[in-house]
């Protein structure tokens, strides 16, 4: 593939102008980008969008991050998918250098985004985008060449290429993160069109050398095929590991085994579209009353078991945009208008299993109805139930072996929350 | 160290120390004190200064001219400051040359510094720098670099290669380092393979015949071993090489698949795709009845699936894969339909997509719950998505014909919302409806004309319509209905006309007593008053078809017409089988193939998957295609024909919906009689009473029942040939008029345009200057103009690309077709002219050659040229002298030629040289001449006889045909006295 990244920015008036900009390869002219901000603007006027437009014989495959556009420009008929994960991978290392991604930390650090755009990408190929390697030899401090200037990691070619060598810890320890999201669309009808389970545990390690890490878990093919199908499984439908994972192994025999990067990632996800009761069943009666008023009556439904309890539940309610005058009355909990979303928001901050709570809203509307059309908002509710996973899925060992021989403990936390959790409106 | 420790003095003072500072603005002279700086004794002077210049080139601004000072700062211990300076070497070596071979030494030095990083950051650079003269030194440190012992280098050499055979391809073949990058898919490191087939892949791309990647059993082992350790992005180097491999057979590509298949659980979704694209191509090797078969395509769901979890633009990406995928192998995610449900917070693009995928798999299973999703949707508020769900409910009807009732009354209640466009749309789609269920559910009809006043848009009008001509005999007020629509019928579009001409027809021949006043009036509105070609010509054949044979009219215009297919919209299996080799690229997104989209591609292979072959078996001959793997016929499906042909016009298929490529209906015959049609008199139904119009009368009158001109007419060359003259020259170009000003500068706001006519390789030009006298910059330039008598009209847009500066001149040269509006001008070939630019819009007439018209099949056959010489009456002719001309007559037959106006015969009478000649005007007429030319006599005495054309466009030339000759006499005589000069 033939690239440019080029993050462009969108300031004041809403004129666009090149921040930083990197030429792979020679045979594409930087100015094409000027084509790519008129049409950027022309497409926000008419509140279009497409994350790849065309001038001419130039393409341009962008992403938005906060009110910066990072636009990748080609000629040639180049991996689309590739392109975007690099985009949002460059994301992610500048954020890890700078905190955060914005017009004044790329100007505060243009010597060494130059630098690392230098290494992230030769000749339009991707190249080394791990920030905890590159920050072992891009760093902000000046160098002279004799004394301390850096060299490259090894790991940066090496098969091992997210862990140094040589990392040291007094205390060896490992904490795992089981976290669920649960995905919920449900018609307005109030049958549940889609529900689906979406995993992930997330590694902080804090562990010397270079260990070997097996993960157990109660995957039911693996059960399966050691023939133990008796105990409580859950089956994984799809699952994503991290690239330190041997993935070869894990189509073999089901082993998740790895050399762990060193701090925190993110070592696999996994998603079950087994159907499962909705944890939190919300039904709603919103009544507008054209001219006059609305009025909301909502009863939301803990569906677990008592022993958990969902803590920070919000529960998001749309209203009209042009409503007024909020009165609320709920069971328990607090109620908020937030007029910048057209919501109504209530508040429990302890949802306890097998509870039900009720809410009512009215709203005042103005004699004078708005023109505008406005869409069926459903509504959203997130919640948090700790030491709790939807699908049953366990750690059943996480074995740490380093040559050294060292002890290390692993901690495993769990946690269910709502992910995309929408209920749709009448 | 210095560097560091000034940072954190300058904390300690508590002022913020980041780059920013380097962008604060520029004064006067700013240039000159970098100069300075960067020649400064101080280390921190001089990277201070470096940083300053980078942040200029940042910014846009032009610091090329402190080439050679940074150059200067090369050489540096310092290696933040090394970067710098490579960095402006990168950005400014092509625009100083010569100077950027003063780097040359330092680079080379420091190719063998120590410091692995220093020799991987000079060839890296060195490589981006592309300038001939540098190339040539690069040469011996990449070969070394090529071979270091450290990975970081060799795999930052491996890419220079790539770089270099950019810049050079000869070079580095000469050198011999495609071998040395062959050698490294062997090498140790995983990094270093990945780049390496990375360039090697490059540069196969722009040498498709190279054979360069030589994939082989033992390289594709290297590779999949090198799969399992390499970067994430390597990965993807190493899968998209891989699914150019054309596997032996069906066991090597079981095995390839096996060693793929894991790359599916990767967490990068780029990976997933690429991993994808190889498991679809090989896939296609496998028996289907192979167990490892179906096992595959069970694996293939999953992944697809959680790509929908990504971010929105790589969701993009893989949906319109996924889109290609269902298409292929619809089986992989028949049962993952409520995946593709929309979410109210997917952005546009995403919904527009997953809507695309639903209704693909939309089955006699899922069909309810797609429905009721369908339904949901349209009523949401964002119009396109809207319109898209409304589609998508007439295409489930169609698809699946238990739901058809269910999809009709869904549409019915949406009709109900009364919103605009949601009406609108229905009504297109349940025209599509009515044409695959004839007879079925016309008792919604009532419904939808009730709403006959809210359609605005002319696809909705055009389908009702047709809906009230092909169900005219149970509309009772049927007549009334598309009496109303003719009230404005020259204000509606073509779609419009078209339809009500057809649907009133249709109409008459049902219910012929009470609507033969209607039918006349509608025949007359397309005939006479319309300037439409398409309209007049299917008015004519509707006039001829009604009053020769009522009967046949019958047969043909309420033939019985051939159902709709179920599947729209489907890629032609060719593309698609392309497209499946390039899932996760640009061409899989644009469902173009690259040839379509990418400059200098044309001639690359077109990709294609492999051929099936028995166990065991060799591949002798990849390009047996699918079909006889058994795989393509099932998938075949039916696509839709192109249309607009002659018979679609007749039988009103021109808006309809997708046929199925069956056999025509029996009534072929109508194409051939088409232009007899337009012979006598057609009156015979209608009575007498429509003979009045002048036109017509004209038209019908005074054509005589002559062939059709394709029927006659040679094509050059041939035959035709056999009566060329001797002593004929070369043809000359044709006569290209001077240009003279048309708009002058102080009529136009400072625009000034000048221009001719100019007839090259037989297109049209109107060659134009502007000139900008203005102080002010011009852009967005268009060109549009008036109807005139030869339909010209520009036939792409005015292609002045860049904005016009003052005191700037653009020559433009753009190409006219003669398919536009007709009306006569006086003088005839006068042409009235609107120019736009940013500033207003300005018009001018001007005049162009006559001889601009003159095609160049306009030499007629010898025999023909003399019966038609004979047959036409001397009314038709008139008689020219043309003075003070001094060519002989072969120079002067030449000449004339040129301009396509052609010898056919000369004969010499007492002295006097008679040539006969013919021309053929672009809309069919065809002009007779012969031209007398008396030895020693300056004087030339032109006869010209006009014939007839059969286009029924010449109709409208009836009545101006004088007109013509006057001004093709007056144009051959500056032609001639032109050349004279």
């Amino acid at each position: 593939p033939q690239l440019t990244a080029e993050p462009s920015q969108q300031g004041e008036g809403h004129m666009l102008h090149v921040l930083i900009s990197r030429n792979y390869m020679g045979n594409m002219d930087m100015n094409e980008v000027d084509h790519f901000m008129p049409i950027m603007m022309r497409m926000e006027e008419d509140a279009d969008s497409s994350p790849l437009v065309t001038h001419g014989s130039a393409h341009f495959l962008w992403i938005k991050h906060r009110n910066l556009y990072l636009v990748a420009m080609t000629k040639k008929n180049a991996n689309a998918a590739l392109v975007y994960s690099f985009l949002y991978k460059m994301v992610e290392v500048f954020k890890e250098y700078f905190k955060e991604l914005e017009e004044e930390s790329i100007r505060d650090n243009f010597v060494t985004v130059y630098e690392l755009m230098d290494e992230v990408m030769d000749f339009g190929f991707p190249q080394t985008t791990d920030s905890k390697i590159l920050q072992e030899y891009i760093t902000q401090q000046g160098h002279k060449l004799d004394v301390g200037a850096p060299r490259p990691p090894a790991t940066v070619t090496n098969a091992v290429s997210w862990r140094s060598e040589g990392i040291k810890y007094r205390k060896n320890e490992v904490f795992m993160d089981v976290i669920e999201s649960v995905n919920l669309l449900v018609s307005a009808t109030g049958s549940v069109l889609r529900s689906e389970i979406v995993g992930s545990i997330k590694l902080k390690v804090v562990l010397s050398g270079m260990p070997e890490l097996r993960l157990g878990l109660n995957d039911k093919v693996l059960f399966e095929i050691t023939g133990r199908e008796k105990s409580k499984t859950v089956e994984l439908e799809d699952v994503k590991f991290h690239q330190c994972v041997r993935l070869s192994r894990f189509e073999n025999d089901r082993t998740i085994s790895f050399i762990p990067p060193d701090g925190e990632s993110e070592l696999m996800s996994y998603r079950l579209n087994t159907t499962v009761k909705p944890l939190i069943w919300i039904e709603s009666v919103i009544e507008k009353f054209s001219h006059s008023r609305v009025e909301i009556k909502v009863k939301a439904r803990s569906q677990f078991k008592s022993r958990s309890t969902a803590n920070n539940v919000a529960i998001m309610v749309p209203v009209p945009s042009d409503a007024d005058s909020p009165k609320f009355k709920t069971s328990t909990g607090s109620c908020k208008y937030l007029p910048e979303k057209s919501v109504v928001q209530w508040n429990i901050k302890s949802f306890p299993g097998g509870k039900e709570y009720m809410m009512r809203a009215h709203f005042g509307l103005p004699s004078v109805e708005s023109t505008e059309l406005e869409g069926r908002r459903p509504i959203t509710v997130n919640f948090e139930i700790p030491y709790f996973t939807v699908s049953g899925i366990q750690v059943r060992y996480l074995k740490i072996i380093e040559k050294s021989g060292y002890e290390a403990l692993p901690w495993v936390r769990y946690i269910t929350q709502s992910g995309d959790y929408q209920l749709r409106t009448n | 160290m210095e560097w560091a420790n000034q940072l954190c003095e300058n904390r300690q003072f508590g002022s913020k120390m980041t780059d920013s500072k380097y962008f604060t603005t520029t004064k006067k002279g700013e240039i000159f004190e970098l100069k300075a700086e960067l020649n400064s004794d101080k280390k921190e002077k001089k990277k201070e200064a470096v940083k300053k210049v980078i942040a200029s080139m940042t910014v846009g601004k032009d610091v090329s001219a402190l080439f050679p000072d940074v150059v200067n700062c090369m050489q540096t211990d310092n290696l933040e400051l090394k970067k710098l300076v490579y960095l402006y070497l990168m950005n400014y070596a092509k625009s100083q040359p010569d100077m950027a071979i003063m780097a040359v030494n330092t680079f080379v030095k420091d190719c063998e510094d120590a410091n692995p990083l220093i020799r991987a950051l000079a060839v890296r650079t060195m490589g981006c720098i592309r300038v001939d003269k540098i190339t040539e030194y690069l040469c011996e440190p990449l070969r070394k670099c090529l071979k270091d012992e450290d990975p970081y280098v060799r795999k930052t050499a491996a890419v220079c290669v790539a770089k270099l055979h950019d810049i050079n391809a000869q070079l580095v073949e000469d050198q011999g380092f495609l071998d040395t990058l062959k050698d490294l898919i062997s090498d140790s490191n995983p990094m270093v393979v990945a780049n390496a087939v990375a360039a090697l892949s490059e540069i196969a791309e722009s040498h498709p015949n190279s054979n360069l990647l030589d994939l082989n059993p033992q390289s594709i082992n290297k590779l999949l071993t090198a799969l399992n350790e390499c970067t994430e992005w390597g990965q993807i180097f190493i899968l998209d090489c891989l699914a150019n491999y054309t596997p032996r057979d069906d066991r090597e590509s079981q095995s390839i698949c096996e060693r793929v298949t894991p790359r599916l659980s990767h967490a990068n979704s780029a990976v997933v795709l690429s991993a994808v694209k190889v498991l679809m191509k090989f896939m296609e090797m496998l028996p289907k009845d192979l167990d490892y078969y179906s096992t595959l395509l069970k694996k293939l769901a999953p992944p697809l699936v959680t790509l929908l979890s990504a971010e929105p633009e790589l969701q993009y990406v893989a949906l319109r894969n996924i889109n290609l995928i269902v298409q292929k192998r619809p089986e992989i995610l028949k049962h993952e339909m409520k995946v593709f449900f929309v979410k109210y917070n997917d952005p546009i693009y995403v919904k527009l997509e997953k809507l695309d995928i639903m209704i693909r798999l939309a089955s006699q299973a899922n069909i309810a719950q797609v429905l009721a999703e369908l339904k949901e949707y349209a009523t949401e508020v964002d119009v396109d998505f809207v319109r898209k769900a409304v589609r998508a409910i007439g295409r489930c009807a169609i698809k699946v014909e238990q739901s058809a009732e269910r999809c009709v009354s869904t549409l019915l209640d949406l009709i109900q919302t009364k919103v605009n466009y949601v009406v609108q749309e229905a009504i297109v789609v349940i025209k599509d409806i009515f044409r695959k269920y004839p007879n079925k559910y016309e008792s919604v009809i009532a419904t939808l004309c009730e709403n006959l006043d809210s359609l605005d848009e002319p696809e909705a009008r055009a389908a009702m319509i047709w809906i009230v001509g092909e169900y005219a005999e149970r509309i009772d007020n049927a007549d009334e209905l598309l009496e109303s629509f003719l009230e404005g019928f020259h204000d509606e579009s073509t779609q419009v006309q078209l339809q009500l001409l057809t649907a009133i027809v249709k109409l008459f021949l049902k219910k012929p007593t009470e609507t033969q006043e209607l039918v006349q009036q509608v025949l007359s509105l397309a005939t006479q008053d319309s300037d439409n070609p398409d309209l007049r010509d299917r008015g004519y054949i509707y006039w001829r078809l009604l009053s020769t044979d009522p009967v046949a009219a019958k047969e043909v215009v309420l033939a019985e017409k051939p159902l709709i297919s179920e599947e729209t919209d489907l890629i032609e299996p060719t593309l698609l089988e392309e497209l499946i080799c390039h899932i996760g690229t640009l061409a899989s997104v644009y469902h173009k193939p690259p040839s379509a989209f990418v400059e200098g591609s044309r001639g690359v292979m077109h990709k294609r998957l492999p051929a099936r072959t028995g166990s065991g078996e060799s591949t002798e001959s990849p390009d047996v295609g699918t079909a006889a793997g058994g795989s393509a016929p099932e998938a075949a499906p039916s696509i839709i024909p192109s249309q607009g042909d002659l018979l679609g016009d007749l039988l009103n298929l021109d808006m309809a919906p997708p046929t199925t490529s069956g056999p025509p209906p029996p009534t072929t015959g109508m194409q051939m009689g088409g232009m007899d049609l337009l012979g006598g008199g057609l009156d015979s139904l209608l009575g007498g009473d429509i003979g009045g119009s002048p036109a017509m009368g004209a038209g019908f009158g005074a054509a005589p029942a002559v062939m059709p001109a394709s029927l006659n007419a040679p094509v050059g060359g041939g035959l035709g040939d056999l009566f060329d003259l001797g002593g004929v020259g070369m043809p000359m170009g044709a006569y290209i008029p001077p240009k003279i000003v048309w708009l002058p500068a102080m009529k136009a706001k400072g625009l000034e345009i000048s221009g001719t006519f100019a007839r090259r390789a037989g297109v049209i030009q109107m060659e134009l200057i502007l000139t900008n006298k203005a102080m002010s910059v011009m852009t967005d330039f268009a060109i549009q103009f008036n109807r005139n008598s030869f339909g010209l009209a520009p036939a792409g847009p005015l292609q002045v690309l860049t904005p016009l500066g003052p005191n700037q001149t653009i020559e433009v040269s753009l190409p006219l077709s003669t398919v536009g509006p007709v009306m006569k001008m006086d003088p005839l070939n006068n042409l009235q002219v609107a120019v736009k630019n940013n500033i207003d819009v300005f018009y001018f007439s001007c005049q162009y050659p006559i001889s601009m018209l003159f095609v160049e099949d306009g030499k007629m056959e010898r025999q023909v040229f003399l019966a038609t010489w004979k047959d036409i009456p001397n009314d038709n002719e008139s008689q020219f002298q043309i003075k003070d001309c001094h060519l002989n007559s072969d120079a002067a037959s030449s000449k004339l030629q040129g301009s396509n106006i052609f010898t056919i015969a000369k004969r010499t009478v007492e002295g006097q040289d008679m040539l006969y000649m013919s021309i053929k005007l672009s809309n069919g007429i065809w002009v007779l001449a012969e031209l007398r030319v008396q030895a020693g006599n300056s004087n030339y005495t032109m006869t010209t006889i006009r014939r007839s054309g059969s286009s029924q466009k010449m109709l409208t030339f009836f009545t101006c045909a004088a007109c013509t000759l006057t001004s093709l006499c007056c144009c051959m005589d500056l032609m001639l006295s032109q050349y004279n000069t």
